[in-house]
């Protein structure tokens, strides 16, 4: 098995603008999107050979096709709940690097402001009678319990150590353009927001957002062809599991083992040996604030059980060792479904080349950025990695 | 020698003080406590609630029938039997009969089961009940009824109490009725009622048996006798055919309310919970004509297994704080709809595939391993959704495993605001089976304040939605606190 490192080059990225898009269609934030990717890597629409377009609620290629109008070249939409513009990004990657085509693009777009209902428009779930009720909250909430009962942590010191995560989400999002949500928030009122789900409060819940997010890919050795600064794709890990993690006798809920896979796999195609320490900035799937906090451990940024003295010490703000969620995150960025991955693919593209929206936001001596997307209820993981140079 | 082998009883959890209609109405309010349904009860669920408890230590192989006696069937045309059937694990080749129409449903159950097994026809038949009569609100009815279910099981082996005897009357006034389309009771003027209906008919069809087996009021340990909607027409009877006050079953309407067709057996349940070898017991009811029998206790009786039976499930209660609750449990206002997607309609096809995994909460353990495993959601259109073992990956090597009848503790818990509700927040938990298994469900009957990771609970049949799009109510299994 070869390892994807250095094959792939992005050269061109878009993202709309995400929020409550009351005014917009799917139509017009795709074209939002594309467009600035095209701009960026220098090309039109002509040059595009193959698509991708990840959506959980398209219909098939078209979703792209007719909004770009892209000239009966083949397009494919893909799906893999919220690992979906990962997906995209993963589908479109292989694309090039086998080469059968030269130029694609990848696009990941959610409408989901269109459903009339708060939360995300999750209906029955998986079983016609077995599932009447999942939601996304009350499907996290299970990690905070078990989490917070098997570290020893109090209610109240669980939900003040996830409501600190929120607090930083919320402080990187407002300074961010494109983001959903543009607001400060104290610790004192994500802990004493409304509960969503024992114990999720509302500030530990994500935006749900309308957005899209675009990429354009080649061949690692055609890349400065259309820029100087390309950014190299270094690995791509992708592990499902069985579609409930929930019926799995000793199941921890404290962690997913996909997340371990896809990051086992990613690290040893980048050749990264010690995360915390060669990663520069990661974009990880914060749905809730727990579930950041098990990505932390996952990952491998903090050790099993304590990332709280990760989050207590600010290792993971702006100014810490391992800035997390820069942009601010699906919390504050917002969570389209699938455009996710490739708005935080997009944050690691735009830091790893010194061009973050507002020159406050840029962050220092950047060289590998990892962007993590985590779907279904939960059972698969996505954990990408590019850099800013080779090798 | 034939008679019942087995008794269960079943009394839903929450109790509203008739207060609380005085509190909401004004003008009368009536003395005690009502039992109320929880929102995901009906006659079906709390029927099997009591045949479980009937059931407990009893092969269901060995039943040869299952009739459900009601007059508040979630279904008009769809048996309910078969249902309970399923949910109990019974063979396939017995006889299932909904008995409905009529207050006496369960004594008519009663009666044609004795004739079939008295034939020869079946050897063993469970007849059980469950009742969820509405009376219109800011009436009396809606005080006086009650919610509750009762099972016994009739068989010719091991009986602890042989039915000697019976009478029956067909009487054609009914002076109460719910026609097709109502939902509450509707009533004559109630002096004509029961001067002409209860407290004429019931007193005939004793007196009847009485004679017939020559018989005399002082011979009986207990009387246990319907009681109508106006229950102070109950202890008249008494008087008119000079029984003894003492002997006279009570007819919870302090405790639990009118039954409707669940409330004699459920009396009889209460009586030989308490009864001694030898006694002789009349038990009749009314509803369109009378049943009366009398029973004689044996010495089985003191092998009869422990049972949650009346007694348990009485002390077992919990205070529903407001009649407002009640009106939304029982759906009788419009609550706005939870901001949530529309459920898509559901799937008879699906259901019928997996009717032993939703409806008998079967799993399977790993012949390879020995891990039991409910489903692990089951993609719709498996028709085994277990084939390759969660645990060691061993394909088509299981054996049916039930997890219905295991306790579990809490792993993981949540209370889910979001989620659509009748009773929110909705309580989901992660649980571990005693004895292995792993599984996610609902829990009802809980105080939200007392669930704690690691408590103990228990499986409940109930119904987890209606689906009005295509008028299915969807039966499943929760977990609850140990009842008692």
């Amino acid at each position: 098995m070869e390892s994807i490192k250095d094959k792939v080059a992005i050269v061109g990225m878009g993202c709309s603008k995400f929020g409550e898009l009351w005014d917009k269609g799917s139509d017009d934030i795709i074209i939002e999107a594309a467009y600035e990717a095209y701009e960026d890597a220098g090309i039109g629409p002509e040059e595009i050979q193959a698509a991708w377009v990840g959506t959980i609620n398209g219909m098939g290629g078209v979703t792209l096709s007719e909004p770009l109008k892209l000239n009966r070249i083949p397009v494919t939409r893909v799906e893999n709940f919220c690992a979906t513009g990962h997906e995209a990004l993963r589908n479109a990657c292989f694309g090039v690097a086998c080469g059968m085509y030269d130029i694609v693009l990848a696009l990941g777009v959610e409408k989901l402001k269109d459903a009339g209902v708060g939360g995300l428009p999750v209906g029955r779930g998986f079983h016609p009678v077995m599932e009447s009720r999942r939601t996304g909250p009350g499907t996290f909430a299970f990690i905070a319990t078990r989490y917070f009962h098997t570290y020893g942590l109090t209610p109240e010191e669980g939900k003040r150590t996830i409501g600190k995560i929120s607090v930083k989400s919320h402080h990187n999002g407002n300074l961010c353009p494109k983001a959903h949500l543009h607001r400060e928030v104290t610790l004192e009122q994500v802990v004493n927001a409304p509960l969503i789900a024992w114990p999720l409060g509302l500030f530990d819940c994500c935006g749900v957002t309308d957005g899209a997010a675009c990429a354009i890919l080649v061949r690692a050795e055609d890349a400065r062809k259309f820029r100087e600064d390309p950014i190299y794709i270094k690995g791509i890990g992708l592990s499902t599991n069985q579609i409930l993690p929930h019926f799995e006798p000793n199941f921890d809920w404290i962690g997913f083992p996909m997340n371990r896979e896809a990051a086992r796999q990613a690290y040893e195609q980048a050749g990264i040996k010690n995360p915390r320490k060669e990663i520069s900035l990661a974009e990880v799937h914060d749905c809730f604030s727990i579930t950041e906090l098990i990505n932390y451990e996952d990952l491998g940024f903090s050790p099993q059980g304590r990332a709280k003295e990760d989050i207590d010490a600010g290792s993971f703000t702006l100014e810490g060792e391992l800035p997390i969620q820069p942009d601010g995150g699906l919390k504050s960025f917002g969570h389209p479904i699938g455009a996710s991955g490739l708005r935080m693919t997009y944050e690691c593209y735009k830091q790893l080349q010194g061009k973050a929206q507002l020159p406050e936001r840029q962050l220092k001596n950047v060289k590998l950025g990892l962007s993590h997307t985590l779907g279904g209820p939960p059972q698969v993981a996505c954990v990408l990695i590019v850099g800013n140079s080779l090798g | 020698m034939i008679g019942i082998t087995s008794y269960g009883g079943y009394i839903p959890l929450h109790r509203l003080s008739r207060g609380e209609f005085l509190r909401a109405w004004g003008g009368f309010g009536m003395p005690g406590e009502r039992a109320v349904a929880n929102h995901d009860e009906d006659s079906v669920t709390m029927a099997i609630e009591s045949a479980i408890d009937c059931m407990k230590g009893i092969d269901p192989e060995k039943v040869d029938g299952l009739f459900f006696a009601t007059t508040t069937s979630p279904y008009k045309e769809r048996l309910c039997a078969s249902i309970m059937a399923t949910a109990l694990n019974m063979r396939r080749d017995i006889r299932t009969m909904d008995v409905t129409g009529t207050l006496r449903a369960g004594t008519t159950a009663i009666a044609t089961a004795l004739d079939l097994i008295k034939a020869g026809s079946a050897k063993n038949i469970l007849v059980a009940a469950g009742e969820t009569r509405l009376g219109a609100p800011g009436g009396d009815f809606e005080q006086i009824v009650g919610d509750g279910g009762a099972a016994l099981l009739l068989g010719d082996k091991g009986v602890i109490a042989s039915i000697e005897g019976s009478y029956s009357i067909s009487d054609d006034f009914s002076g109460q009725w719910r026609a097709d389309g109502d939902e509450f009771i509707r009533s004559w003027e109630d002096r004509m009622v029961y001067d002409e209906g209860y407290s004429r008919v019931l007193p005939e069809a004793i007196s009847g048996l009485m004679k017939k087996y020559n018989l005399a009021p002082g011979d009986f340990a207990k009387v246990v006798y319907d009681a109508p909607l106006d229950v102070r027409r109950h202890a008249r009877v008494a008087g008119q055919l000079k029984f003894d006050g003492a002997k006279v079953q009570d007819p919870m309407f302090m405790t639990v309310g009118i039954t409707g067709a669940a409330l004699t057996m459920m009396m009889l349940v209460a009586a030989l919970e308490e009864a001694k070898p030898g006694d002789k017991i009349l038990f009749a009811s009314y509803g369109n004509g009378a049943d009366a029998f009398y029973l004689q206790v044996t010495p089985e009786i003191k092998k009869a297994k422990e049972r949650r039976g009346i007694k348990k499930h009485l002390e077992s209660k919990r205070i529903l704080d407001n009649y407002e609750k009640y009106l939304r449990w029982r759906h009788l206002v419009t609550i706005e709809a939870a901001r949530r997607p529309e459920q898509e309609p559901t799937s008879i096809a699906a259901l019928f595939r997996d009717r032993k995994i939703i409806l008998g909460l079967w799993g399977v353990k790993c012949k390879a391993c020995g891990t039991p495993q409910y489903t692990q959601g089951g993609s719709i259109g498996s028709t085994t959704p277990i084939r390759v073992c969660v645990n060691c990956q061993a394909k088509d090597q299981f054996e049916d495993y039930c997890f219905r009848d295991k306790k579990a503790t809490i792993f993981s818990f949540t209370h889910d605001n979001l989620a659509a509700s009748v009773d929110p927040p909705s309580t989901v938990i992660v649980v571990d089976f005693d004895g292995g298994g792993r599984g996610v469900f609902d829990m009802t009957d809980r105080d939200p304040d007392e669930v704690k990771v690691g408590m103990p609970v228990e499986m409940t049949f109930r119904k987890l939605y209606h689906d009005p799009a295509r008028g299915i109510h969807n039966y499943f299994w929760k977990t609850r606190p140990i009842r008692c």
